[in-house]
């Protein structure tokens, strides 16, 4: 037909598509970098709710942020949807990953059916995203994540911003959708030089602090309208007909929920926060609030730190090599010594549900808010987000534990390391050590109620989402951890899922350590001539002796 | 009533793909232990892309579409890790598929060199007494190179090394589905069993077959097998 411009119908059907094509993708990426394997059901009666006829989860906080970042408004030229995945140590320094750039350019196509191909290239693209996120280095990284570093996941609207990823970056096309309005792409910008040497080249604190995601000042669309189920009939030839599409809910605050044990995506909501002072190997500071969760929270935190590969001192940043490809197989002996582990502070989380752990839970610590979600294929996706309201204690309410790691026979560790390896109660070295800390214990000295409230505080959970342009919207990072089904949450910190997460990542044999392997062998090689010296002058002794054996 | 799209069989596959046909050739050196999982994640991966949910067909012709599921499958020989449809029924047959090319490579004494092919296609209708036609529109052909390794450093290497190049061939995969070529046209009732399989109860990938071929040392083809993973009944 001569006419080429959209009907309305079509055009509010193609920014449908698009906003949740958008919300959608970054379901995937964030739900890529959790640590674990994802796996959601097929379904042959059409459920109604499945966006491009895929089972894709939505963690509601991921939707909370990905709204907010998007403020209503959708990819369009020059204002790009990004997904930047980074990673961070547990002494806080962070590093850039990945970008997942959602873009649209100028190239439009007049002709396509926006409700039908559109639509199943939408989905088509979808699935490439699926399998594309499972090649790029950072999912093997983010597999292994949760002793000494996690991976962290910031949305930002507007200009796609590589700097971060340092020099000779690559790019993967995940794909592209063209419309009438522009055509769509899906691409992923990754680092490849991940040997990172000093802390010049990232920073104490957090980096995704201070980045104000405002990026425009004026929205030129409007808000998008009110959400229609998607139920029309195509005319006379094959249309499709769509099964009743309801907007996401938005999710507030639920309860916590279980799943297996995995990995923690956190957010960073403050523009500052302290790590702990860095601690001795094995024996680690833990800073606690609150009640019980801290525990467990806490001991997955113990890193298993390897003396062996003798390099850098307490002032360098530590060296820490990740092997070309990825494949590191024991990410704990990469952490150098001499750098010793520190943990960032955490929070404690609420148990199952209860209003009052739930308050607990939203206390911003130091700038480090966390809240959890679940990727498990359970129906409800319960989870605590951090808009709820209930805001308690303080940043200055940090407790601090100390835990000492039993460390088994043949491990790799420094020698002059405090071990508590000759302790017979089980999980004994979680248990707090003497008397002083059972004064710190929460459970019998609750803590003292917040005398002054941080003024950042403040910021968390402020002015809903609208973007001002005083922009404290720093929405960057959201902590999803999990809790293990069946796990209690003692005052002992040690439970399955912590358990589960430690026998994964066992320290490394001393035996297998470059080093003490490398020393020995260089003593033997040593060793040798002094050896055959020895033997020579024995010769007759060993003749007269291999004689009395024939 | 609902019987004639069983009752088909379709003519022997062509030696070479139809004009039309999109031919797409990846190449892949593994040892003997990678090969299954090696070619699952390749041909799940295509797969992933070349399913739909099932077509529940209601009147004036309009239809609406089931959802599919996916899940994370990790590798035990290899570094690596793929998606796959939510299907067991799939996934069975492909393992079944990829089981018996790996025995065949295994027990053909030939340098451990073969390939294995999916193959999407059409059928179309002819006349009794003519069977009907399969019309490829995509072929996937794996070429596989199986390699012996000396000792436990070199399989650990080849555990990386194919682990990468396994992430190659998805980018590849994925850069050919992107090109938004030819796809068969969405069908009518009547004619979805010429284009989708409909057979399974989750998920309905568009008409597949999967054959292998077993190279020799002199390097021609010893043996062409033909599994049909559709069930099909005897025509007439």
């Amino acid at each position: 037909a001569m006419d080429t411009d959209l009907s309305s119908q079509d055009r509010k059907d193609l920014d449908k598509f698009i906003k949740f094509f958008a919300l959608k993708t970054v379901q995937v990426i964030v739900q890529a970098r959790l640590g674990e394997k994802i796996c959601t059901r097929s379904s042959s009666s059409p459920t109604g709710s499945d966006w491009f006829n895929l089972a894709i989860k939505d963690i509601p906080e991921v939707t909370h942020e990905a709204k907010k970042a998007l403020a209503g408004q959708l990819p369009a030229v020059g204002r790009s949807m990004c997904v930047e995945i980074s990673l961070k140590t547990s002494e806080g320094d962070s590093m850039e990953l990945e970008i997942w750039c959602l873009e649209m350019n100028e190239k439009c196509d007049k002709e396509i059916k926006v409700s039908y191909t559109v639509y199943n290239r939408l989905s088509l693209l979808l699935k490439s995203l699926l399998a594309i996120t499972r090649v790029t280095p950072a999912y093997r990284l983010s597999r292994k994540q949760g002793h000494e570093y996690v991976i962290l996941y910031r949305i930002y609207f507007g200009e796609v911003q590589l700097s971060g990823l340092g020099e000779g970056f690559q790019t993967v096309r995940v794909g592209t959708v063209g419309t009438p309005v522009g055509t769509i792409t899906l691409s992923c910008a990754y680092r490849i030089n991940l040997a990172f040497m000093s802390t010049r080249q990232f920073e104490r604190t957090p980096p995704i602090m201070g980045i104000i995601i405002d990026h425009f000042v004026d929205r030129p669309y409007p808000s998008s309208s009110p959400m229609h189920p998607c139920n029309y009939r195509a005319g006379e030839d094959n249309g499709a007909v769509y099964p009743s599409v309801e907007d996401s809910q938005e999710v507030c605050t639920t309860s916590f929920s279980t799943s297996p044990p995995s990995q923690c995506v956190f957010t960073v909501t403050k523009a500052h926060f302290q790590t702990p002072p860095p601690v001795v190997t094995d024996t680690l500071k833990v800073p606690v609030v609150g009640l019980a969760f801290s525990h467990q929270l806490s001991s997955s935190r113990l890193s298993y730190q390897p003396a062996a590969l003798g390099v850098g001192s307490a002032d360098m940043g530590y060296p820490v090599l990740f092997a070309g490809g990825l494949n590191a197989a024991h990410p704990h002996q990469l952490i150098g010594p001499g750098k010793e582990g520190g943990v960032p502070p955490i929070p404690s989380q609420p148990a199952h549900g209860t209003q009052a752990d739930q308050e607990r839970m939203c206390t911003p610590l130091d700038g480090v808010h966390y809240s959890a979600a679940t990727p498990s294929s359970s129906e409800d996706t319960e989870t605590v987000s951090n808009s709820s309201e209930g805001k308690c204690g303080s940043p200055h309410d940090l407790l601090e534990t100390i835990f000492i790691r039993k460390v088994g026979a043949f491990v790799n560790k420094p020698i002059n390391q405090v071990t508590m390896a000759n302790l017979d109660i089980p999980f004994a070295m979680f248990a707090p050590k003497n008397v002083e800390l059972e004064d710190n214990d929460p459970m019998v000295n609750p803590p003292d109620s917040p005398e002054t409230e941080s003024p950042l505080q403040g910021s968390l959970h402020s002015e809903g989402s609208s973007g001002s342009s005083t922009g404290n919207t720093h929405d960057d990072f959201v902590m999803i951890d999990f809790k293990p089904a069946f796990s209690k949450d003692d005052i002992l910190p040690m439970d399955l899922g912590t358990f589960y997460r430690e026998f994964q990542n066992p320290p490394q044999l001393s035996s297998l350590s470059i080093d003490i392997g490398a020393q020995s062998m260089a003593e033997d090689l040593d060793s040798l001539p002094e050896k055959l010296a020895v033997h020579e002058k024995n010769v007759k002794e060993f003749d007269a002796f291999v004689e009395t054996l024939q | 009533l609902s019987f004639p799209h069983r009752i088909c069989r379709c003519a022997p596959p062509r030696a070479t793909p139809a004009m039309n046909c999109r031919a797409e050739v990846l190449e892949v050196s593994v040892e003997g232990r990678q090969v299954e999982e090696a070619m699952l994640a390749v041909l799940h991966t295509v797969l992933l892309h070349r399913s739909t949910g099932k077509f529940h067909y209601k009147k004036e012709g309009t239809y609406s579409i089931g959802t599919v599921g996916t899940q994370d499958v990790d590798c035990n020989f290899i570094d690596f890790a793929y998606v796959r449809v939510s299907s067991e029924e799939l996934d069975r047959a492909l393992r079944k598929a990829v089981g018996e090319f790996k025995d065949a490579l295994r027990n053909s004494g030939s340098d451990g060199m073969g390939q294995i092919s999916l193959e999407f296609y059409q059928k179309k209708k002819s006349r009794w007494p003519f069977p009907d036609e399969c019309i490829p529109w995509e072929l996937w052909t794996i070429k596989v190179n199986v390699v012996n390794l000396a000792n436990e450093q070199e399989r650990q290497i080849c555990r990386e090394k194919v682990g990468e190049k396994l992430c190659e061939k998805i980018i590849n995969i994925v850069e050919v589905m992107n090109r938004h070529e030819y796809l068969p046209k969405m069908p009518t009732q009547s004619e979805v069993d010429n284009v989708f399989d409909t057979s399974l109860k989750d998920v309905q990938p568009y008409l597949y077959k999967i054959s292998y071929q077993i190279t020799d040392s002199l390097g021609t083809s010893v043996t062409t097998t033909m599994r049909r993973l559709i069930k099909d009944t005897l025509a007439l």
